[in-house]
């Protein structure tokens, strides 16, 4: 598969997925540490791509959105923004509640996630 | 020219920013003494009034476009001069380097 069509499938498919350098568990970038870590205290699952592990997702990404960094962080198959943008949404609310309405809307459970 | 101050005059001229700062953070992170890779820009303008965050950063990123191309990470605070006040001139202090850098 084409790698546009790779990250569209990516980031229609997950109702919350985040592009980072690392994993949530270890991640390899602050920025991508912080936005990771933002999405777990939101308590719902959520998919991540580790870019560092694919390198043409890595190359690809930034015009995909229009978006020249990373992370990069789509709930509902939008770009809500990089880590910055994540932080500021986590801290006045908006982001779980944008998360709980992306998964409601794919027909998800919410509020069951294991936080362990 | 230094990428600091090229990036400071950009965002002047494209803002007309009420306050603006540009901090070179790159001593935090694992490169040379003196790089200019890791910045922190703080805007506060009337421009941002009735966008959301993402246009705000898009606004930014796009006034910067020649410097991302150069550069390796850039904090990104928007305010508008309500909001500034507000927060009292507080915004996030940067994430500490975990070392991914190299793979860029």
């Amino acid at each position: 598969m084409d790698v546009m069509d790779r990250i569209k499938s990516a980031v229609e498919e997950n109702p919350v997925i985040i592009f980072m350098k690392g994993s949530p568990k270890l991640p390899q970038c602050g920025f991508s540490s912080r936005a990771a870590q933002a999405l777990m205290s939101c308590g719902e699952e959520f998919a991540y791509v580790d870019i560092i592990q694919d390198g043409e997702i890595f190359q690809n990404l930034p015009r995909f959105a229009d978006w020249p960094t990373f992370p990069q962080i789509y709930v509902d198959g939008e770009l809500i923004g990089g880590c910055d943008i994540t932080l500021e949404m986590f801290e006045s609310g908006e982001l779980a509640t944008a998360i709980v309405a992306a998964r409601t809307k794919a027909g998800l459970p919410t509020g069951e996630s294991d936080k362990s | 020219m230094t990428i600091q101050s090229i990036i400071e005059q950009k965002l002047e001229q494209v803002f007309t920013p009420e306050f603006l700062e540009v901090v070179n953070e790159s001593y935090m992170h694992n490169v040379p003494e003196g790089s200019e890779s890791h910045f922190k820009v703080t805007v506060v303008s009337k421009d941002f009034e009735g966008k959301m965050l993402i246009g705000r950063h898009r606004l930014v990123n796009k006034a910067l476009e020649e410097e991302l191309k150069s550069i390796h990470a850039l904090a990104i605070h928007t305010l508008t001069p309500e909001q500034y006040f507000e927060k009292a001139g507080k915004v996030a202090d940067s994430p500490e380097c975990l070392g991914g850098s190299k793979s860029s």
